[in-house]
């Protein structure tokens, strides 16, 4: 009589260092066959204590340090932090200065989602597309430099306004940037909605359901590609935006439909590009006089923040979704508490119904199609692996509860 | 149509590369031996990109206007700035700055501004290069 043999399942733990991962985060798949049947992800292997070492430092030297949280949203999360203060302080923006917010974030937006879109090039292995792409980004990287003196560390943040202004001599610069960008915008669009490599691997790959996204409460591109109508910009306007004309980018504007797959990502991101241009554009032509900053002597603006007594929060749409500030200022030199919640927090869970039933070789698009950011997300460093300490979600809640309330004093 | 990439990569055989190769063409066997022949005048480095205007590179610190009053310090967000008590002057170690140019802004006096230097790449961060005071 010869021994049964069963179909079983087997465990495939991906991370926390793997060649096909840019950021450390860890993986445990359930495979039958070539088909995924479960995934979990665990976080925690790149805490960097920033929010810590924020705590321990004044309004303005945090702004260096939050910009140091993500290396691609360099601009979103001091913003962020800055509207945090400037709400918690009740400081005025000059006009001006919302005006010239608005173009840099825009244009962080085209960095990055260009950046964004080479990578999934190369994840699919299309690796000369991730080097066209990566050749029209250098422009919008320029343009960076030439306006805020860095590619990629921009320190152009300052609370009540902005560091440096767009003179008239620079606008010949930026149009011929962006005329640049627009020219090769349709090249771009071709090449990954068109080509017939692209729509294999993407279509069909890596479904998010409108139910799933809104359930999960996934945020930024993440969303809008499964046809949630979600966007900090639209929904609660900081900013200059409100005078700026732009609507929610969904995949149906360009193929009427929405699947939520790894190809509509690809067309959100792609349209948000042109919407940005657009954005600059328009901010350029309606841009009114006026000064960049509220309090241009620095040194008074710390005397004024060691006095400020309150708590303020910031929101902003970053490239990637939402990025969220909390800043609590309780009359010292030092921010009594700084919470940071980056976009790809809310954009993990949705990685569990998009790869469930997919094949191991789509693990690397669907997973770079939310554009994940593992180190800024990061809380929880765990050091002692053998010492197992878990909390239930019970336990957790009281713990927030209670730090709530310890914030509440 | 279909495999759109297939023109482009044609087109792009006979179109010079997009790349600066800074510092050299081909990455050299040794890197010591090649500075040494540049030195001596033996062998040529293909120059980087130049710098955009207000591009912030190497830190500049005019002694003379410095009148100490510490308000860099206390605004530079990696501490890169040492106070000397006995000329009451500061001394700024450049393997700590962030290159944020918040010291330039706060100076009453504009003692402080930001070259256009920015290899300044070194295995010694106390090296002569790396301290400006």
């Amino acid at each position: 009589m010869s021994p049964k043999t069963t179909k079983t399942t087997y465990t495939l733990p991906i991370g926390p260092i793997h060649p096909a991962l840019k950021e450390p985060v860890a993986f445990e798949f359930e495979i039958d066959g070539e088909r995924i049947i479960d995934v979990d992800v665990s976080l925690g292997h790149i805490h960097r204590s920033i929010e810590w070492a924020g705590m321990r430092r004044n309004p303005i030297q945090n702004l260096y340090l939050a910009e140091r949280i993500c290396g691609i949203c360099s601009y979103c999360h001091p913003m962020a932090f800055a509207l945090a203060v400037e709400r918690a302080a009740g400081i005025e923006v000059p006009e001006r200065a919302d005006y010239l917010r608005v173009v840099q974030a825009e244009l962080e937006r085209i960095c990055s989602h260009t950046l964004w879109a080479g990578v999934a090039a190369h994840e699919i292995g299309f690796d000369s597309v991730l080097f066209l792409t990566w050749q029209i980004r250098e422009k919008a990287l320029d343009l960076t430099e030439y306006l805020t003196g860095n590619r990629v560390t921009k320190a152009i943040t300052m609370i009540g306004g902005v560091r440096r202004d767009i003179t008239k001599d620079m606008i010949p610069k930026i149009t011929e940037t962006l005329n640049y960008l627009k020219d090769n915008f349709e090249k771009l669009r071709h090449v990954y909605l068109d080509d017939k490599t692209f729509k294999m691997r993407s279509q069909g790959c890596g479904i998010l359901t409108k139910e799933d996204a809104l359930g999960l409460c996934a945020c930024g591109p993440t969303t809008r590609a499964s046809g949630v109508k979600k966007d900090v910009r639209l929904d609660q306007p900081y900013f200059a935006f409100n005078d700026l004309d732009f609507d929610y980018v969904t995949p149906d504007i360009l193929t009427g439909e929405v699947n939520g797959d790894v190809y509509d990502r690809i067309i959100v991101r792609l349209l948000e590009v042109k919407q940005s241009i657009e954005l600059i554009e328009q901010c350029l032509d309606q841009m009114p006089e006026g000064d960049i900053v509220s309090e241009p002597k620095i040194a008074k603006l710390l005397s004024t923040l060691k006095k400020v007594k309150g708590e303020g929060i910031g929101r902003m749409e970053a490239p990637r979704g939402e990025v969220f500030h909390y800043v609590k200022l309780d009359g010292n030199e030092y921010p009594y508490c700084w919470k940071v919640r980056a976009p790809t927090y809310s954009n993990i869970l949705p990685w569990i119904p998009m790869l469930r039933g997919e094949q191991i070789a789509d693990i690397p698009i669907v997973a770079a199609s939310t554009d994940p950011c593992m180190s800024c997300t990061n809380r929880v460093a765990i050091v002692d692996a053998d010492k197992k300490y878990e909390l239930n979600k019970e336990q957790l809640h009281r713990l927030s509860v209670e730090k709530t309330r310890r914030l509440m004093k | 149509m279909r495999f759109s990439m297939v023109l482009p990569l044609l087109g792009q055989t006979f179109k010079k590369p997009f790349t600066n190769k800074f510092p050299v063409k081909y990455a050299p066997n040794n890197t010591t031996k090649l500075l040494q022949a540049v030195g001596e005048g033996k062998a040529q480095i293909v120059p980087p990109i130049e710098t955009p205007p207000n591009f912030r590179g190497k830190i500049q610190y005019d002694k003379e206007k410095c009148i100490g009053c510490k308000l860099c310090i206390k605004v530079c967000p990696t501490e890169a700035i040492e106070y000397k008590e006995k000329e009451k002057k500061i001394k700024i170690y450049l393997a700590r700055c962030c290159f944020c140019s918040q010291c330039n802004d706060i100076c009453p006096t504009n003692c402080l501004s930001m070259g256009n230097e920015f290899l300044l790449a070194d295995t010694d961060k106390h090296s002569k290069d790396l301290i400006v005071d």
